[in-house]
């Protein structure tokens, strides 16, 4: 798409944007498969972290089938799985102070982390990732951290034909500095797109295809997550907490979790559906004040936090699912909307996204294909999977949650769920997460209580622990198609809502010499969630990916 | 001339350490690790005078755990010829890793040696300094600029209150300090090609010498934490404080 | 135990530091002496002498040590190390210099930037650029320590030491001195100073930023500015403290008329010691600030740059 650049280029079998659980699935799939067919195959990863993990976050309690599939030995080759899911609690928040335990045969099925015929994992997606990139580089497959999918590559018949590399050494002014490198192309027969949920190509991708087409519009929410290293006294490797209700109210939704990993470590976090209303909520706001709620505090007390950071997830699940097939490529994982958001799992099933994708294209291959075309394959192969069927199951989980609110939605859900799956009517959810906001004016403003610095902090100091940075000196990642509209538009009508959904304080209005507000984009504490992507009432902000390996750098995510 | 340059793999300069709950150490696991930045900028004034012509190979060496090969890999991509790993896998502090590389010195028979002025992580500022003792050459230390001429090398380092010019004979150890250059971004085909450049692995054994140190890590704590600042009435009371209280001006 | 303590010196005057590390050296306890080694460093000597707790100042005369050159220095402290349980420098430029080399030449281990002494081989000393203190333990026969002045109140003067000649014939052919630049007004750099004044959007103009001068120049400091500073004009971009990644974290950071937008906090949240003078007294900087001063920011420089 861009051609004013002379740039170098490369040749690939098959590129993959994104070093995630799918990118990475599909990786090692593709590998596998050439290495047994003794089939010479170049694969290619590219990942925008400075390394791999350094942008993922995720809950996670993981279920190991989709691995299973990929390596039956994989506790052999030291997966970091060593956490089994002991037990299992879900609670029902009602004010600051009390909260109601759901029992056990209350709880929806899909939300069951224990027992059935297999063992889920307290884990960190980012080592899991971490692990699948090794297994992918000894399978021979390159992986390139620190180099961002710029821009998507298309032949004249309008067919994917790869990716190009992001500009190194840009100022702010977009001129070149001292040791600047443009960007590459890596040309491909295939590209597979696995950026993650809401990802700037994938974007792209789903517009120019149109492959949301008959589908309901795609919803979201905004995954704010803490790392604690808790007392050894407290600490029950294995346990799983979950809940909603307090502080969320019947318009803006949403559910916590909180889990026991290993090294006396606690993984706690909140899921904000962005499908809320007030534009006065923060949805960071909301996951600090959450965590005083005695059920939470008595796991932190007493400990430290070690690591925050946010994302988006994709959780419209099966209405929202667009194609995933167009020509010369695939867009698989969150980056289409594989989540399972019934289970409050992605991975399992962004993975199987991957490995299908893998052997769709390597069948192409196989056969001699010189790439562009579109692999209807896939879409067969794809509906026939296990994963398709778990989304197909959950379908109506977030429109009821939507529809009805958290505890009679909740209540369908758990009735849906315990007749089998998916037997209720199918619901929809069609208004758009950024249509969602109502006008400042209608809404009530909330007062969100000072952080004690104990268990709750400010922005400041939880960006800090997301170790993100960009290099200063280069043009803003963030754009606005027009800058008019913050001020003129967005103030007076939602009070800039972006100073609050943004869970890294990249968005301000200050005020400049003549007390007149102005706009300001802190760029360089993104911590690439994408919410402003999604959440802008008016769609004028876009990310696009700032100098490779620029951004979060997350351990043990 | 051949130059030798050390690298270090220390933890990402842009990730916030975390000391051990047990105050055993700093927490490196799983945590972004990177080359040492004043490492990076010795490779990068090593591959510069390669381009100028001055050198004629860039070897990289690093003693440390094997996932320091990754950062070898990054120097090969950055423009060093070959690598070479002193493996070594326990904690091995700075007269260890110079009587390593003094070895390497000793088989390799470089005319410059490059390395970062200190390492992020240890923040000791020795190894350079080491090495030139132990192999009985001249020093270059904090250096700002390096030129070379008639087998002499000129180096510009900076001290306390400004700049000193030395000129040593050759071979010589300089360590780089920030001001040196700024380096370069890996390619994407260099990535790629250093992944098929010669890497040597020899062990301390293999060496034969003895990397352990006299040293104990006997505890590592976080800082004092910043305490609730306080309010100060006057411009006499802030002097007082930081004079008597802060200590940060005498 | 007796310690030998190296004596910093520029242009034939006993440089402050050396006071703080005989003061180190007093921590660790035992006879101290000093070694002043130089080119025509009478009057270093006599100085030194009178630093409080020293017993004996050993002092090498030669050109062969003028300007402190690592290779001569370090062979003479060698030489003389034997003598000593510790030897003891300022984690100055020199002192970091020369003492590895003398370290490796004793097959010991070098002990940098300590900040407190807990017995006579155990140490506290920063590491990952302050973020950790780390305490290390050395079973060498033979300490070879650098001190951070900081850590360490000077001792006074008051002392008489004897002073003794050091015979020695080192020469040295494989390094030469060619020139030094010692500009007094050129400020440190940003990212390495130990002292920062930085200026925000109340500094008002381009202008009003040279009131900073006065302090930066009393504090040996070099001079920043928060993003809304630099986004107004006043100065370049060069200056911002933020987010820059490689900063080190000065010992003290002055902030004048920075309200402390995120991104400025997070480039200087490492400081030691934070300054805030501002006239907004709900100013989010005081939230960091060790020391806040709630003042009109043309008052309160002027005086505090005279009253430094």
């Amino acid at each position: 798409m861009t051609a004013e650049t002379e740039r170098d280029s490369m040749d690939f079998d098959v590129v993959i944007v994104g070093a995630g659980a799918s990118g990475l699935a599909a990786a090692c799939r593709l590998m596998q498969q050439a290495n047994s067919a003794e089939r010479e195959l170049s694969v290619c990863v590219v990942e925008k972290g400075s390394e791999v993990g350094a942008h993922i976050l995720s809950g996670a309690v993981f279920e190991t089938r989709a691995l299973d599939e990929l390596f039956p030995d994989w506790k052999a080759r030291g997966a970091p799985l060593t956490t089994p899911a002991t037990r299992d609690e879900l609670y029902l928040l009602k004010d600051a102070d009390k909260a109601q335990k759901l029992p056990n045969a209350l709880v929806p099925r899909a939300m069951h982390n224990t027992g059935g015929d297999q063992t889920r994992y307290v884990t960190s997606a980012g080592n899991l990732c971490r692990w699948l990139g090794e297994q992918a580089e000894a399978l021979g497959v390159d992986i390139f951290p620190g180099f961002a999918a710029q821009d998507i590559i298309e032949d004249e018949q309008g067919a994917v034909r790869g990716i190009i590399t992001g500009d190194m050494g840009v100022d702010a002014d977009g001129e070149p500095k001292d040791g600047y490198m443009p960007g590459m192309e890596l040309r491909a027969r295939y590209t597979l797109f696995a950026e993650g949920s809401h990802g700037h190509l994938g974007k792209r991708l789903i517009q120019r295809f149109a492959l949301d087409e008959g589908r309901d519009p795609q919803h979201y929410g905004l995954g704010l997550k803490e790392l604690w290293d808790i007392p050894a006294d407290k600490h029950e490797p294995g346990l799983i907490l979950h809940g909603s209700g307090w502080p969320l109210d019947k318009h803006a939704h949403g559910g916590w979790f909180l889990y026991h990993g290993e090294d006396n470590q606690v993984m706690v976090g909140l899921i904000m559906d962005l499908s809320y209303q007030n534009p006065w909520l923060s949805p960071f706001d909301e996951f600090q004040r959450m965590k005083h709620h005695p059920v939470l505090a008595k796991h932190l007390e007493g400990g430290k936090r070690v690591a925050y950071g946010a994302r988006s997830i994709t959780k419209g699940g099966f209405n929202c699912l667009p194609k995933m097939t167009f020509p010369g490529g695939l867009l698989i994982g969150c980056d289409a909307g594989t989540l399972n958001f019934a289970k409050i799992k992605g991975l399992h099933t962004a993975m199987k996204s991957g490995m299908v994708a893998a052997e769709t294209v390597f069948d192409a291959l196989a056969n001699e294909s010189e790439g562009g075309e579109e692999l209807s394959a896939f879409t067969e192969k794809w509906e026939q999977s296990w994963a398709y069927a778990e989304l197909k199951e959950s379908a109506s989980f977030g429109p009821a949650l939507h529809k009805y609110g958290t505890l009679v939605g909740g209540a369908y859900n758990f009735v849906d769920q315990l007749l089998g799956g998916g037997k209720l009517p199918n619901l929809h959810d069609t208004t758009p997460d950024h249509a969602a906001l109502k006008p400042a004016a209608e809404c009530e403003k909330i007062e969100y209580p000072r952080p004690d610095g104990k268990l709750s902090f400010d922005k400041l100091s939880s960006v800090y622990l997301s170790n993100t940075n960009h290099e200063e000196n280069q043009p803003c990642h963030l754009k606005l198609s027009d800058p008019a509209i913050p001020i003129r538009d967005n103030l007076p009508k939602y009070a800039e809502p972006a100073v609050r959904y943004c869970p890294a304080g990249v968005y301000e209005v200050v005020e400049d010499d003549d007390g007149q507000p102005q706009f300001r984009i802190n760029f360089q504490n993104c911590v690439h969630c994408k919410t402003c992507d999604i959440k802008d009432p008016a769609q004028n902000i876009t990310w696009v990916t700032p100098e490779g390996g620029g951004g979060p750098n997350y351990p043990n995510m | 001339m051949k130059i030798l340059v050390a690298i270090k793999r220390v933890i990402d300069y842009n990730v916030k350490i975390r000391v051990k709950p047990d105050q055993s150490d700093v927490d490196l696991t799983n945590v972004k690790m990177a080359m040492n930045p004043f490492c990076e900028i010795a490779v990068e004034e090593a591959v510069r005078l390669k381009e100028k012509g001055i050198a004629s190979e860039v070897v990289a060496v690093t003693v440390g755990p094997k996932a320091a090969q990754e950062q070898l890999r990054t120097s090969l991509a950055l423009g060093a010829d070959r690598g070479i790993h002193v493996q070594a896998d326990e904690r091995v502090e700075s007269l260890g890793a110079a009587k390593a590389l003094a070895k390497v010195v000793e088989e390799e028979q470089p005319e410059l040696i490059l390395l970062g002025k200190q390492a992020i992580d240890t923040d000791n500022n020795q190894t350079g300094q080491m090495l030139a003792a132990l192999t009985g050459r001249p020093q270059g230390t904090f250096a700002s600029e390096i030129t070379v001429e008639d087998g002499k090398l000129q180096v510009t380092r900076e001290i306390d209150g400004g700049l000193q010019t030395l000129e040593l004979t050759l071979p010589a150890v300089v360590t780089a300090d920030l001001r040196l250059n700024e380096p370069r971004y890996a390619k994407l085909p260099d990535v790629m090609k250093a992944k098929k450049k010669p890497l040597d692995v020899k062990t301390p054994e293999e060496l034969g010498i003895d990397v352990a140190s006299k040293l104990a890590l006997i505890k590592v704590e976080p800082p004092a934490e910043r305490k609730g600042g306080i309010r100060v009435s006057s411009v006499d009371e802030l002097v007082d404080k930081l004079q008597n209280e802060a200590k940060v001006i005498s | 135990m007796s310690i030998l303590v190296l004596a910093d010196h520029q242009d034939g005057e006993l440089d402050g530091v050396t006071a703080h590390v005989v003061a180190a050296a007093q921590a660790i306890g035992g006879d101290i002496e000093l070694l002043v080694a130089g080119d025509n460093v009478d009057a270093v000597a006599e100085a030194a002498a009178k630093l409080d707790g020293v017993s004996k100042v050993r002092v090498a005369d030669s050109r062969v040590f003028a300007h402190q050159l690592a290779e001569p220095l370090s062979e003479l402290l060698a030489m003389l190390a034997d003598d000593y349980s510790h030897v003891l420098a300022a984690a100055s430029t020199n002192g970091k210099n020369a003492l590895p080399r003398v370290a490796a030449l004793k097959d010991v281990a070098q002990i940098s930037d300590i900040i407190a002494v807990e017995s006579a081989d155990t140490f506290k000393r920063p590491i990952y650029a302050g973020n950790a203190i780390a305490t290390v333990q050395s079973s060498d026969a033979l300490k070879i320590i650098t001190v951070r002045a900081t850590g360490f109140e000077p001792v006074a003067e008051g002392g008489s030491a004897s002073i003794e000649v050091v015979e020695q014939s080192i020469d040295n052919s494989i390094s030469a001195f060619v020139k030094e630049s010692l500009a007094e007004s050129d400020r440190p750099e940003l990212g390495a100073a130990r002292a920062v004044v930085s200026g925000g959007r109340g500094m008002g103009s381009a202008d009003n930023f040279k009131l900073l001068d006065g302090i930066a120049d009393k504090l040996g400091a070099a001079i920043g500015a928060s993003r809304a500073a630099v986004d107004s004009g006043f100065v370049p971009n060069d200056m911002q403290v933020g987010q820059t990644g490689k900063i080190v974290a000065p010992d003290l950071y002055v902030a004048v008329g920075i309200s402390g937008a995120i991104q400025h906090l997070a480039g200087m949240k490492d400081a030691k010691v934070i300054v805030a003078i501002n006239k907004d007294e709900d100013a989010p900087i005081f939230q960091v600030a060790d020391y806040g001063l709630v003042a009109d920011l043309f008052e309160a420089v002027p005086e505090l740059e005279q009253k430094l």
